[in-house]
């Protein structure tokens, strides 16, 4: 199959004055996969994820992602994609349906989606009876599940987490990559960051950064064989450990 | 005497018309010299009672005293003998790292030069760096920088709460190392943290969930404690493995944990079982093993038996 | 003390290291002086006026050329009725109209007393203010001209008429209305935005975590704003005196005390603001609310507060920067002692203290 890749980058940099954040990075995401962008703080991932959302124009290189550029198509760019960080989710004040409806909104649903959607939604997180509590009401764990539906609410082709599971309790931690799984085995592509080692394990490809340039890309047992590292951890270590900048 | 005692503490908050019970009765010791972890995700109350034994906040019942020091009364006492790092960064970010040192030596009375011994291997790292502000410096130079801060009177007790959250593996580890070292010179250490991990790295815990501690001791004990086998179990189709075990009776629990799935047996089934039952389910190739218990597992054991 | 000192330091790095904080607390003062200083102060040139000579003899002839003489007036055209008067200003053609009555030079002559009306566009009652001033001026000029050569002293009784706006107050004597403002500014928002800012950051967890008494950080905080208060309030004066010819007839050690008294009032309301925020919009907010607009609005400043409706005037009373005004205006402008502004004084100062004790006793040793 040459089917084209969801997510494809050659050369990409970001430059700020003389600093590079980003250093030449290529790669592909193929349609599905969830992809895991790890790296040490200030190596570069935060820039990379924003230039791949269409947020930061790149200085150099090529990108495509869902087949648009991300130079002259941001719009379409975040049409096809859905985003969640652990900093960034809901509105705390709104209810749990108004904040469906808002999301929904944006991205010009029709309101017989949302209504379908909504009970569908509220039914697999087990909170049709919540519907109408305070987002800031619910317990962390629960909101981070409710933002990622809400992320994925509009159908998007690629959905980019950004550390979703920080300070999560383990049960609800797998509970969360459970739903990244029925996402992704439903053809939605994930690219996520975390700092979790063992939540590396669970994606399909891994890429690692350090100092602005990609350092590895492979699947985690191939990263393990590779280094010669009995654990996840080890590699990252090996490889995080030869940075020499620091985050600014 | 104990350096931290708590006792039965309880706080609660008022959010408009509802009582956020963030601390429920939470009761341990932590020896002299003891590097003591509390162990918890998000909204378990850590904070809360590092609040209230740094005497930031009062408890709403229960007590707890810090060097023989009672929170509520003597808080004037325990003020002068406690080092602290709250959660976030907390150093004056438009100082640069010598001026942000010396106000905080100044403010506790002391000079940088006077406890400079229990800070040198720490210093050292940010030194080159000492004349930059402190908002230009790494997330890692950072938390180096306010460990500095906190230890620079030579506090009885350091407190620090989540110094690694959101901090890379590398610097995560660095952190570490640097504990383990003060510990090595008699400060009483309590330090929490959401990463299970870090657990063995402390000389006891107490793990936390919703307000409650579900369990204190050493490490070891606790993964002692554990009372089900585990077996660990990988195959080529991960996720089809998981709902194929999630759907057998012989088993308390099933989840994923790092590249293989964990496996709570139920009492008398063993190995062999589980490879018959997953060569009848089509996943003959399962590569299965025994391991010992990780803090995680255990974590995770209490709290489904909590739900219960 | 030497923690004290330490503190100090500290909070003037903060302030000299941030360039916005800075030209807030030093280059406000100097902008606002400078644009009311010019706004309300500019001579008017070369502004039209229109006649109304129901005379049309020498005399009336004779004073419109001076008139028209003078850099302040352009004559723009002549009118015949009075119902042209309004026309002429609505439609702006010019600021003001001189009238003249019938016999305006027999009676000169004969009844050695005349009249002469100037009705000025007082929509912009400064101008007009300014204005009819001149016109007055250059009338009088022209009785001593004349009266020199006669036995009996020539009198033109001028009548203005001040349309729109004719009470005319408020509008004068900006400098103690912009010094009120600006220590308002500097010393009520800037410090409770620094003090919430350290709560902001989690600073001040660590603050009060640590030996320093909780109240020392917070008057130690306050020491350079109190400071830089002061070199705004010299500036403010030099500025005035020097390069807006607003003279100081009283005395300026009164003036300076009270000036402090008034700073201590505005950090203490900075301090309440503080202990009841958390973050810095809030206490922004809460300043611009609770003090700025009412400095700028009820004190006298802006709109006299004679002309208020009864409830802004009982309101005005608690505005400090009401009493603090009417002190600067009396010490300033009249060069009045303190055997005249005591009582304004004593509330101010009662003021004071009733805010420092409620920021104290509001003050919290712990968080939440």
């Amino acid at each position: 199959m040459t089917e084209q890749p969801i997510i494809y980058t050659e050369h990409l940099t970001k430059r700020f004055g003389d600093f590079t954040a980003v250093d030449a990075i290529s790669f592909e995401v193929q349609k599905g996969e969830i992809f895991g962008f790890l790296g040490a703080n200030g190596a570069g991932k935060t820039t990379a994820m924003r230039m791949l959302c269409g947020l930061s124009l790149p200085t150099s290189g090529k990108a495509t992602i869902a087949g648009f550029d991300v130079y002259k198509q941001t719009e379409k760019i975040k049409q096809n994609i859905g985003y969640m960080s652990q900093k960034f989710s809901l509105y705390e004040d709104l209810t749990i349906k108004e904040n469906i409806r808002f999301y929904a909104g944006i991205y010009g649903k029709s309101d017989a989606f949302i209504k379908d959607k909504t009970a569908q939604l509220l039914q697999q997180l087990n909170l049709e009876a919540e519907g109408d509590k305070l987002v800031g009401s619910l317990p962390l764990g629960l909101k981070q599940k409710l933002a990622f539906s809400v992320a994925v609410f509009h159908e998007p082709q690629i959905v980019f987490l950004d550390e979703p599971t920080g300070g999560v309790d383990p049960v609800t931690r797998r509970e969360f990559w459970n739903m990244i799984y029925e996402a992704a085995t439903a053809g939605i592509t994930i690219f996520v960051t975390t700092h979790y080692m063992d939540e590396a394990e669970y994606c399909n490809r891994i890429s690692i950064m350090v100092d602005g340039k990609i350092e590895a890309l492979d699947t985690p047992a191939g990263l393990k064989e590779t280094y010669n590292a009995a654990t996840m951890d080890d590699v990252f270590l090996q490889l995080a450990r030869k940075a020499t900048r620091s985050d600014a | 005497m104990s350096a931290v005692a708590v006792h039965n503490l309880v706080k609660q908050y008022k959010s408009g018309k509802a009582i956020i019970e963030a601390v429920q009765g939470v009761s341990f010791d932590v020896a002299r010299g003891e590097l003591f972890g509390i162990i918890g995700p998000d909204g378990a109350g850590k904070t809360s009672i590092f609040r209230m034994l740094t005497t930031l906040l009062l408890p709403d019942s229960g007590g707890a005293t810090v060097d023989g020091s009672d929170i509520v009364k003597d808080y004037q006492a325990i003020r002068q003998k406690v080092g602290y790092m709250p959660g976030r960064f907390s150093l004056y970010q438009d100082l640069t790292v010598e001026e942000n040192l010396h106000f905080f030596a100044t403010i506790f009375k002391t000079s940088v030069t006077e406890n400079y011994t229990l800070i040198k291997d720490i210093y050292v790292q940010i030194e080159p760096f000492k004349t930059r502000k402190a908002g230009k410096l790494s997330g890692g130079m950072k938390q180096k920088l306010a460990l500095c801060c906190a230890l620079i009177h030579k506090p009885v007790v350091l407190f620090l709460d989540e110094p690694t959250t959101g901090v890379d593996a590398v610097s995560r580890k660095e952190f570490w190392d640097m504990l383990r070292n003060l510990r090595q010179q008699g400060i009483t250490i309590l330090v929490s943290t959401p990463y299970m991990d870090e657990a063995s790295l402390c000389d006891r815990v107490a793990l936390m969930q919703k307000g409650k501690i579900m369990t204190t001791g050493t490490p070891q004990q606790i993964i002692q404690s554990f009372n089900h086998n585990i077996l660990a179990v990988k195959a080529q189709n991960m996720y089809g493995l998981l709902q194929v075990l999630k759907q057998w009776n012989a088993i308390e629990d099933a989840y994923s944990f790092g590249e293989y799935h964990h496996v709570i047996m139920k009492e008398r089934y063993d190995k062999k079982v589980m490879r018959q039952y997953l060569a009848s389910t089509g996943y003959a190739d399962a590569d299965i093993h025994a391991v010992t218990p990780t803090i995680e597992d255990c974590f995770m054991q209490l709290m489904q038996h909590k739900h219960d | 003390m030497n923690q004290f000192l330490a503190f100090v330091k500290k909070e003037f790095y903060h302030i000299f290291r941030d360039r916005r904080t800075l030209f807030i607390l030093l280059g406000m003062p100097l902008v606002q002086i400078i644009i009311f200083g010019f706004a309300l102060t500019n001579e008017v040139k070369n502004a039209n006026f229109v006649v109304l000579d129901n005379a049309r003899d020498a005399a009336s002839q004779q004073l419109i050329a001076q008139i028209n003489a003078s850099r302040y007036f352009d004559f723009e055209k002549n009118i015949y009725s009075n119902k042209d008067l309004e026309g002429v200003f609505q439609k702006g053609e010019a600021k003001i109209a001189i009238v003249f009555p019938p016999a305006f030079a027999s009676d000169l002559q004969h009844l050695n007393k005349a009249q002469v009306q100037i009705i000025a566009d007082a929509t912009d009652p400064n101008t007009a203010t300014t204005l009819t001033a001149y016109a007055a001026a250059i009338i009088m000029d022209y009785q001593k001209e004349i009266t020199q050569n006669a036995l009996l002293p020539y009198t033109i009784d001028i009548q203005q008429r001040m349309l729109y706006n004719p009470q005319l107050k408020g509008a004068y004597s900006f400098v103690p209305g912009v010094m009120a403002m600006v220590l308002m500014l500097v010393c009520t928002m800037m410090t409770a935005i620094t003090i919430v800012r350290e709560k902001e950051a989690g600073t001040m967890e660590v603050m009060l975590v640590s030996p320093v008494r909780p109240l020392k950080i917070i008057v130690a905080k306050a020491v350079p704003y109190l400071l830089l208060s002061i070199i705004n309030i010299i500036s403010i004066l030099l500025l005035s005196v020097y390069v807006l010819n607003v003279p100081i007839n009283g005395s300026i050690l009164l003036l300076m005390s009270e000036g402090i008294l008034f700073i201590i009032t505005c950090l203490s309301f900075g301090l309440l603001i503080s202990n009841v925020t958390d973050s810095q919009q809030t206490a922004m907010f809460i300043a611009l609310i609770g003090m700025f607009l009412p400095t700028v609005m009820l004190s006298g400043f802006m709109f006299p507060i004679e002309n208020m409706p009864l409830p802004l005037r009982l309101i005005s009373n608690i505005v400090p920067a009401r009493w603090f005004y009417s002190i600067v205006k009396s010490i300033m402008i009249k060069g009045l002692g303190i055997q005249f502004i005591w009582k304004e004084t004593l509330i101010l100062a009662g003021m004071t203290l009733l805010l420092l004790a409620l920021s104290i006793k509001n003050f919290k040793i712990r968080l939440a």
